[in-house]
């Protein structure tokens, strides 16, 4: 089988935040409510808490994100996907709950610098100085829908992989050189 | 350009963020309806100029419908609840109340 | 003449010499002026032409109110039309042009329009182009289009960029003047998030230029002092050059940041839009001085009198060597004091009032300055400029008392607070008799979110119209809207200003009160849009009682400038005219933006590639590569065809379509939407969902469904496939997987909320290719990996394995009537895949094919198209798809719409088949015309062609339609309108099946 691709091929820009395409990375939407075992499971798949409302929980390469009261994003090395959804299948096996692969239906960014928010805020319509750390905020970043957290020096911005090259344009445009906001 | 709370994730979402359901509280008639009750259903919308019921969702976030309590004249925001709702919550209706003496009750 | 003086100018930088040009003219100013001040000093007073009448304008004003300074800016990608001198700052190289004259400002020959003035009236235009019909498209309108119209548009793409930005606050501060200054500070302190926006360059309003004194020291120091303590708050933003344009609903605010207009071509943007939400919003916005009407009040060189005094003490310049204040109020004494002052000659202060007190008048008296109380103006002397004026009794009718020779002319007719922002979402306004203004009426504001109050309006703006008592509104003000926001203020003092006693103004609108029809004829209430006093009068005369009757009859404040200077002067004519009150008569509604924002502003980031999102396959790029030629489907861009060279479109699509029902063709179907549905009332859900039975379908098998509205409209199609017991996959049309998605969780939601259900939206997650065509199977056993045999996979079922090392899914269903496999592959790998099917397929003679092929097939077999043949108003009856309706369940999304009368009328158009008898296409969209006439003289119809294709396969055109009792017609000659060239015609066909090809089914089922 071949290399697995992601949306830009790992594209960066450089501007007064700096932007690049990492991924791709193993994703599993988790959707489940009040199921026996569940934080056992989530634990046993990225080594992380359930994360709490609008949260979410980050152990190394893995993360685990709330994304609504009944759905979670499990974010874990590419190849190990299938294996995380194995595992919640048998952990969780005979409740109702659904997992699904969607590493490859997303395209993810890192915006870092000190001013990485100052792009952001260009595209979302999110008081970034009300953001807490650990916080994920689901939003739309100009036309389309996008998640973004922060971390080490910066954020990860998550969205659609159609709209990969549309997300990166807009965070390219952001973070131009000379148009700081403050 | 209204904000919502999402009772869901409490993200005070702005409009861009929702997408418009209309009125909230309407009865599904389906199959053996008389055509009355579904012309209710289906056309028979309510447009109040003061308290309205209707449903959002908070589409570019959780992705969860809720219901919305507001003054369609003056935009004032009385509550948000789970779209799991037959009908407004009761402090919520009380709030209302106070607050418009002259309201005659969502139905 | 007006010219640069000597000394002085608080604003201008004279070691900073920057040259411009006017006309093509070399000019220089310096840094720090305006535009306007820097013309001003050039002599240039004269700047453009009046909308209507091409009269010599001038400038008025000092700031955003200027009607008649408006310029074209720059050039090429970086042209400007309409931009105000009085708000442009001066930079080294700026170019600017004046417009609306030719062919030149001296002489312009559409001045004759003047000289007809008096056949001009208000409502010229609607009363004399009205008859005969036709003339007003082809004769008046382009002549009227020619001689009017302010700036040009630009022709060039603009070279510069835009942006917008989200801020958020507790308490947005409008206004960097002393109040605006004091209120932020007071929150600041308070430890509030303070946003304070000043629309020009620098901080600080009028009180510096007239000489306030705040807690002792000059205002500027004060001023000063506040920035500094404001500009070191962490909690405090300073925004300057930034205009609040919009105040919206929910504390939402627009703001216009002219980033770069003064440093043209620096990389950054040129203006950045923002997207404020605030707590709340404080006004302190100040006022605008209102001019006095008199006849001649239009020629060059009549200004407002606290304008002229910017010019003199922010920049130097002097509007003229000899300049005559005409006033109804005591502000204006100070313009004639900082004339005085600054060494120029003011030969007399005309006051309408009868009796003049006050401490300024006797400051005047004492500089030596003549006062004529209780006259007028009966008229100014001058034509592109001033050259005098003559006086007369302000009580009486115009006999000219005297007459006094001056080259400039600074009025007041007293201040109207801006109350824009406070009146955008929908704060009320009193009438104050004693300033003779409207004021916000704190009693009912505009309102938020909770009920309570969204806006305050602080200072000047809030009809405290002197600086001691601005500076306590704005305290108050700021105490209570922290107070509204659960922010305990911080105590303290009010800065106190050295208080001037003024004595009441007089509200006095025409000059003289008595004045005849020769004087109000020329007397102009709004300078940019031409209209006078006897317009306004000859409304009201007319029957235009409303004011926002009278504004759009004689377009009265609708130029640009929307009437900062003329609304109030206007309201107060038209009030006397109608004699009544100015608040019976009431003001018109300001609407945003407060003052223009460009286009590139509001659209901000969105142009080029990213003016709106394209939603890209993983194959997209092999698509490029392979000279796609792509079509919108949402905002998917998928191929249309892929023409090889020479070939037209039409060419290839027609070698897509044969060599894939000869040999083998690819279709990148990754768009096709994806829908998991999962959980113990999966089956139960779909069987609502869908009008046919979902539930028992058995593992590893596909079934064709149908999705309705609850009108009972037809909506989406799609394959099914049962994944496991409790697992179905919805397939959904390429723009209907976010709709339909929405759609089940909207009734998962809210409707059937104890279902156990669960859907995720995998749509992206998997490149999917169609293989498809009579060595389909051949090509993926080149692959190999998995058995693809008829047996093995039987047709309308789906199997799980690898393909050459791929993981796959692959399906058996066929939208074409080839031999088809749909396979589904992991996103990332999407790319390789569809390259090794090519080399698989090479010897084969595999061929990419386009949207427009599928298109094709599909109707070659009669499969129906959403969008195609059904346009909302279409249930799947009309469409034969009976059997793919359960009549077995009782319920299910839309059957009851369906059982309404006229859905369920046997009289509804049905689907059939359509072939020219000469083998034409038959024209899209044509109806199927009936006998006789319908009400408005056009045939009666009875069907309508809703797909229509030349068909390769087989070599003639082929269509499907909507027809009266269209299946049993079968056979029948029908006739279809057609309109060629311009000519109408019919055009005869013969109703058939509308399966045209293999209609057994044995080419799939192979």
């Amino acid at each position: 089988m071949s290399e697995p691709v992601s949306a830009l091929g790992g594209a960066s820009f450089t501007g007064f935040a700096n932007v690049r395409e990492i991924g791709p990375l193993g994703m599993v939407t988790l959707r489940a409510k009040d199921v026996a075992g569940l934080a056992d499971a989530v634990k046993a798949v990225t080594g992380t808490a359930l994360p709490a409302t609008r949260r979410i929980e980050v152990a190394g390469d893995c993360a685990c994100a709330w994304m609504s009261p009944d759905e979670y994003l499990l974010v874990v090395p590419y190849a190990q996907a299938g294996a995380a959804i194995a595992t919640l299948n048998a952990a969780l096996k005979g409740q109702h709950f659904l997992a699904a692969d969607v590493s490859d239906a997303r395209a993810v960014f890192r915006v870092e610098g000190d001013k990485a928010a100052q792009a952001l805020a260009k595209l979302s319509p999110v008081d970034f100085a009300a953001l807490q750390p650990g916080e994920l905020r689901r939003t739309r970043a100009a036309q389309v829908a996008a998640a973004f957290w922060q971390q080490g020096n910066g954020y990860t911005v998550v969205c659609f992989r159609s709209v990969g090259k549309y997300v990166f344009d807009l965070l390219s445009s952001s973070a131009m050189p000379g148009s700081e906001l403050a | 350009m209204l904000i919502l709370e999402c009772p869901y994730c409490g993200v005070k979402a702005e409009e861009t963020e929702l997408s418009p359901g209309y009125e909230a509280h309407l009865k599904r008639f389906g199959p053996g309806s008389t055509d009355e009750e579904f012309e209710s259903y289906m056309f028979a919308r309510k447009n109040p100029k003061g308290v309205h019921f209707e449903r959002w969702r908070h589409a570019y976030g959780c992705g969860k419908w809720f219901l919305a309590a507001r003054c369609t004249a003056t935009l004032e925001v009385f509550g948000t609840y789970p779209a799991q709702s037959s009908e407004p919550p009761a402090d919520l209706v009380a709030k209302i109340k106070a607050k418009r003496p002259d309201w005659k009750g969502y139905k | 003449m007006s010219t640069r003086l000597a000394k002085g100018g608080r604003l201008i930088d004279r070691s900073a010499s920057q040259e411009f040009t006017f006309n093509g003219k070399r000019l220089k100013g310096y840094k720090g002026d305006t535009l306007a001040a820097a013309l001003l000093a050039n002599d240039q007073m004269l700047v453009g032409r009046s909308f209507k009448y091409h009269r010599p304008r001038g400038i008025v004003a000092a700031g955003p109110e200027e009607p008649n300074a408006l310029v074209n800016l720059g050039r090429g990608g970086r042209f400007e039309p309409n931009q105000r001198t009085t708000t442009t700052e001066l930079f080294d190289g700026l170019e600017a042009t004046s417009q609306n004259h030719w062919p030149s400002l001296e002489y312009d020959v559409g001045v004759v329009n003047n000289y007809v003035a008096r056949f001009l009236p208000a409502g010229f235009y609607y009363k004399t182009f009205i008859h005969p019909r036709p003339f007003w498209k082809h004769v008046f309108e382009p002549v009227i289009r020619q001689s009017a119209g302010l700036g040009k548009a630009p022709k060039d793409r603009d070279a510069d960029r835009y942006e917008q930005a989200y801020a958020f606050c507790d308490l947005l501060v409008v206004g960097g003047g002393v109040a605006g200054l004091h209120a932020a500070l007071v929150a600041g302190r308070s430890g509030a998030r303070v946003i304070v926006l000043e629309q020009t360059a620098i901080w600080g309003g009028r009180a510096p230029v007239d000489a306030e004194v705040i807690d002792g020291k000059p205002a500027g120091d004060w001023v000063e002092a506040a920035v500094a303590e404001l500009a070191a708050m962490p909690n405090v933003t300073l925004k300057i050059r930034t205009m609040g344009a919009g105040v919206y609903d929910h504390g939402y605010v627009l703001a216009d940041e002219k980033v770069a207009d003064h440093t043209p071509g620096d990389g950054r943007p040129k203006h950045r839009l923002w997207r404020i939400r605030a707590g709340k919003i404080l006004t302190a916005t100040g006022a605008i001085e209102r001019p006095l009407s008199f006849a001649g009040n239009d020629i060059p060189g009549v200004m407002l009198a606290a304008s002229v005094r910017d010019y003199v003490v922010n920049y130097a310049v002097s509007p003229g060597d000899r300049t005559v204040v005409v006033t109804n109020n005591d502000d204006a004494y100070r313009t004639a004091i900082a004339l005085v002052e600054a060494g120029l000659s003011v030969p007399a202060i005309i006051d309408a009032r009868a009796n003049v007190t006050g401490e300024l008048p006797a400051k005047a008296r004492a500089l030596g300055i003549r006062i004529e109380a209780g006259r007028g103006v009966a008229k100014v002397l001058g034509g592109k400029r001033v050259t005098g004026v003559s006086i007369c009794l302000q009580a009486g009718e115009g006999a000219v008392v005297d007459e006094i020779a001056c080259d400039a002319i600074a009025m007041s007719g007293g201040w109207s607070p801006v109350v824009h922002l406070y009146s955008h979402c929908g704060g009320k306004l009193v009438w104050d008799t004693v300033s003779a203004h409207f004021r916000p009426d704190a009693a009912k504001p505009p309102i938020n979110h909770d009920g309570g109050a969204m806006v305050y309006a602080a200072g000047i703006a809030n009809g405290a119209m002197t600086t001691a008592a601005a500076l306590a509104d704005a305290d108050t003000q700021a105490r209570a809207a922290l107070q509204a926001l659960g922010i305990a203020a911080k105590s303290g003092n009010v800065p106190q200003a050295d208080i001037v006693t003024e004595a009441a103004m007089e509200a006095v609108w025409i000059m003289p009160q008595g004045a005849g029809p020769a004087l109000k004829a020329k007397m102009w209430l709004d300078y940019q849009n031409d209209v006078k006093v006897s317009d306004v009068q000859l409304a009201a005369r007319e029957g235009y009682e409303s004011v926002e009757h009278t504004k759009r009859y004689t377009t009265l404040g609708m130029a640009t400038d929307q009437g900062k200077l003329s609304n109030i002067n206007g309201l107060a004519v038209l009030a006397q005219a109608l004699n009544e009150d100015i608040p019976q008569v009431g003001t018109t509604t300001f609407r945003p933006p407060y003052t223009p924002v460009t286009l590139g502003a509001l659209a901000g980031e969105a142009r080029g590639d990213i003016f709106q999102p394209l939603r890209r396959t993983p194959i997209h790029g092999w698509h490029e590569q392979h000279a796609a030629y792509f079509e919108p489907v949402g905002l998917w861009r998928r191929p249309y065809t892929f023409p090889r060279s020479g070939e037209t479109h039409a060419q290839a699509v027609h070698r897509e379509v044969l060599n894939t029902r000869t040999n083998v063709g690819m279709l990148d179907a990754s768009t096709l939407g994806k829908i998991i549905v999962k959980g113990p009332d999966a089956g139960r859900f779909l069987d609502m969902l869908y009008t046919g039975v979902m539930s028992t379908l058995p593992v590893g098998k596909c079934r064709y469904g149908l999705m309705c509205n609850e009108q009972g409209f037809l909506s989406d199609d799609g394959v099914v496939a049962r994944i496991d017991e409790d697992t179905w996959l919805c397939h959904t049309t390429s723009g209907g997987a976010d709709r339909i998605h929405a759609w089940m969780e909207d009734w998962l939601q809210c409707e059937w909320w104890d279902w156990k259900v669960y859907t995720a939206n995998v749509t992206e997650q998997y490149a999917q290719v169609a293989i498809v065509g009579p060595k389909a199977r051949q090509l993926l056993e080149k692959l190999g990996g998995m058995d693809v045999s008829r047996e093995a996979l039987p047709f309308m079922q789906w199997a799980d394995g690898t393909l050459g090392g791929f993981p796959v899914r692959v399906y058996r269903i066929s939208f074409s009537g080839e031999l088809s496999y749909e396979i589904a592959v992991p996103a990332s790998h999407g790319l390789a895949f569809w390259e090794a099917c090519q080399k698989a397929g090479a010897d084969l003679g595999v061929m990419p094919y386009g949207t427009e092929a599928l298109h094709i097939m599909r109707a070659e077999k009669g499969f129906i198209m959403i969008g195609d043949e059904t346009d909302g108003t279409v249930i799947p009856q009309d469409l034969n798809l009976d059997w793919a309706i359960s009549k077995k369940k009782e319920d299910f999304l839309g059957k009851r719409g369906q059982q309404r009368n006229h859905l369920a009328s046997p009289d509804r158009w049905k689907l059939v088949g359509f072939e020219a008898l000469d083998g034409s296409v038959i024209p899209d969209g044509a109806y199927v015309v009936d006998a006789g006439l319908n009400a408005n003289g056009q045939r009666n119809v009875q069907g309508r062609i809703t797909s229509t294709y030349f068909s390769p396969t087989l070599k003639k055109g082929i269509a499907m339609g909507l027809l009266k009792h269209g299946p049993k017609r079968m056979g029948e000659v029908v006739e279809f309108g057609t309109v060629k060239n311009g000519v109408k015609g019919t055009l005869k066909a013969r109703v058939v099946d509308p399966v045209f090809y293999d209609k057994d089914g044995e080419k799939q089922n192979v």
